[in-house]
């Protein structure tokens, strides 16, 4: 099987490019972009682990130029992203074959960049969920191990750029859906700060929390990627210019760089194996030059409850929309409220009925205060919490999840058993600031993910920092026996 | 700690059918997710701010002028039903009969 990971098979050698190098070889002439497509396409098209809901037929028509900075290389999307006359249906039953009149900003600004929609891709049903088997279009298996999940939301992003389904691919991330899957997955996954990527024809979830990001093979990558992506847009006035451009990262030491470990986010709860996985990445670091100190965010352990108070009532008044009326299914009925009910009834999954009910109580009259007015203080003190520690330290670092992969089915009993999988994720998202995370190893040949978190608007530096420790780290180099060889490219 | 009648009134406010199995199950899930939520109450938030935006921003205005949008047909083709250019619905009285 692994045999077509051979060099002398020119077409496993084009999956063996990073995109980045890709890229480069696109616009220097030595590769042919429509070839590239193709190599990724046909193997998008034999997925074996339901990580792709829809994929091309063949690349855009008229080609993207040579000039274009990333070189044609095709990129796969998530469903939650709008994309114009192409399935667009969030993981959801209820948006079956919808195909939008328009695409999500992040998607045409990347195309008009030169990388072209190879698929979309299977997630969590509106995003929430944390295992991908919330998906109405059943779940993604993890490359690394086909009984376990990919993680999610992004679960299927994840999970296409891990087997080499896709060169790189793009994501939300609510409470941890770009980084839980990156970890569990093995890649890199970025989360970058609110507002510095458009959110237009993103289907919504939480708006205060949604942020659009890269998930790819490696932090070039990601840093290439996210360089296209970020930028003000006038459809979305919570968009933010971004100060400066996302350079490409060279950095290979650490010297003078202060991580900060949370002893909220570090011990407690965090599985064995992960917990030497991260403990060896800071000697790592240690190594590099950093200084390694560990710190409080005294309000962290609180993050769960107000994000599981915060991102629910959001959801439940952003999913209001799906009502049968304008678009998606429709159950029918003699009178309108009837038919609402009946449509959202069947439409809509187990993990979405419970979040909007959870979302509708906690914004209803009497509960108001007690849990959303409690949670959006809640969440400034996280803020604060964050703010006091970058006075201190260049990063906060923890690691991506708990857990590494876990098997299908073995969470889906218990809801709050699951939400757990995004304990050390969900601070970010409520402070809106960025994090990345980078496989830091294997525990148990599954892989680990290492979280590095810093001010708004500091991924720059986030990227030189994890671009340092992934060097040093050198997973690439690490075996990751399905992740190629199962896919027969000869 | 949410009873029946309560989720019953919940799904009522979000226009959710739920079956017999699902009310049960929903008030057992939902009371323990908020009983964990509910360990936040245990800290002194007296006299903090509410978060309203995270990202230091002042308000984002644009000139209120108009601009071509989507055709209609465009934005109807999606429509379950489509009645003469609008969107076609059940009537919203309940027939009596």
């Amino acid at each position: 099987m692994t045999e077509s990971n051979s060099l002398n098979d020119p077409m496993s050698t084009l999956i063996e490019l990073t995109a980045s190098e890709a890229a480069e070889r696109v616009r220097a002439g030595d590769l042919d972009p429509a070839e590239l497509f193709e190599a990724y396409r046909s193997r998008a098209v034999a997925d074996q682990l339901n990580a792709f809901t829809w994929v091309a037929d063949g690349p855009p028509a008229p080609a993207p130029g040579r000039d274009a900075p990333l070189g044609g290389v095709p990129l796969a999307v998530k469903d939650l992203f709008c994309t114009e006359g192409v399935p667009s249906q969030a993981g959801s039953r209820i948006l079956e074959g919808y195909r939008p009149p328009y695409t999500a900003t992040v998607v045409s600004k990347l195309a008009a960049a030169g990388a072209p929609l190879l698929g979309k891709t299977n997630q969590d049903e509106f995003a929430m969920g944390s295992s991908n088997e919330n998906s109405g279009f059943g779940p993604v298996l993890n490359p690394w191990d086909r009984s376990r999940v990919p993680g999610g939301s992004s679960g299927g992003s994840a999970a296409a750029v891990a087997a080499g389904l896709a060169p790189w691919a793009i994501g939300t991330d609510t409470g941890g859906s770009i980084r839980q899957p990156a970890a569990l997955c093995g890649i890199v996954g970025l989360k970058p700060t609110y507002g510095a990527c458009s959110r237009y024809g993103m289907i919504a979830f939480a708006s205060s929390l949604d942020q659009a990001g890269p998930l790819t093979r490696n932090v070039a990558d990601a840093a290439l990627l996210l360089r296209y992506m970020v930028g003000h847009d006038r459809r979305d006035s919570t968009s933010i210019a971004f100060p400066g451009e996302i350079e490409l990262p060279r950095s290979e030491d650490l010297s003078g760089i202060r991580l900060g470990v949370p002893e909220e986010l570090s011990g407690d709860g965090i599985e064995r194996g992960v917990l030497e996985s991260f403990n060896a990445t800071l000697r790592l670091a240690e190594g590099l030059g950093a200084t390694i100190e560990s710190c409080r965010l005294p309000h962290a352990p609180h993050a769960l409850s107000a994000y599981y108070v915060i991102a629910p009532a959001e959801a439940s008044a952003n999913l209001a929309r799906f009502d049968g009326v304008r678009y998606g299914l429709r159950v029918d009925a003699d009178e309108l409220t009837e038919m609402y009910s009946r449509t959202r009834a069947t439409g809509f999954g187990a993990e979405v009925k419970r979040r909007i009910m959870l979302g509708t109580y906690a914004l209803s009259s009497g509960y108001y205060d007690a849990y959303y007015g409690t949670a959006q203080k809640v969440r400034t003190k996280i803020s604060e919490d964050f703010k006091a520690a970058f006075a201190k330290f260049d990063f906060i670092v923890t690691p991506t999840s708990p857990w590494t992969a876990f098997e299908l089915g073995s969470k889906t009993a218990d809801p709050y058993a699951m939400y757990l999988n995004d304990f050390c994720t969900v601070p970010m998202p409520l402070a809106g600031i960025p994090a990345i995370s980078i496989p830091s190893g294997l525990s148990d040949g599954l892989p680990v993910g290492f979280q590095l978190a810093g001010p708004a608007f500091s991924e720059n530096r986030l990227l030189a920092a994890a671009h340092a420790l992934e060097t040093a780290i050198g997973f690439g180099q690490l075996p990751a026996p399905d992740r190629w060889g199962s896919y027969e490219t000869r | 700690m949410i009873d029946r009648d309560q989720v019953l009134h919940v799904a009522s406010l979000a226009r959710l059918e739920l079956s017999e199995t699902e009310i049960d199950r929903m008030a057992s899930e939902l009371s323990n997710v908020l009983r964990h939520i509910e360990k936040m109450g245990e800290l002194d938030l007296d006299g903090v701010q509410a978060t309203t935006h995270v990202i230091d921003v002042v308000n984002a205005l644009r000139a209120d002028e108009p601009e071509p949008c989507l055709p209609v047909e465009v934005v109807l083709a999606a429509a379950p039903d489509e009645v003469s250019g609008g969107f076609g619905v059940p009537s919203p009285v309940a027939k009596d009969d």
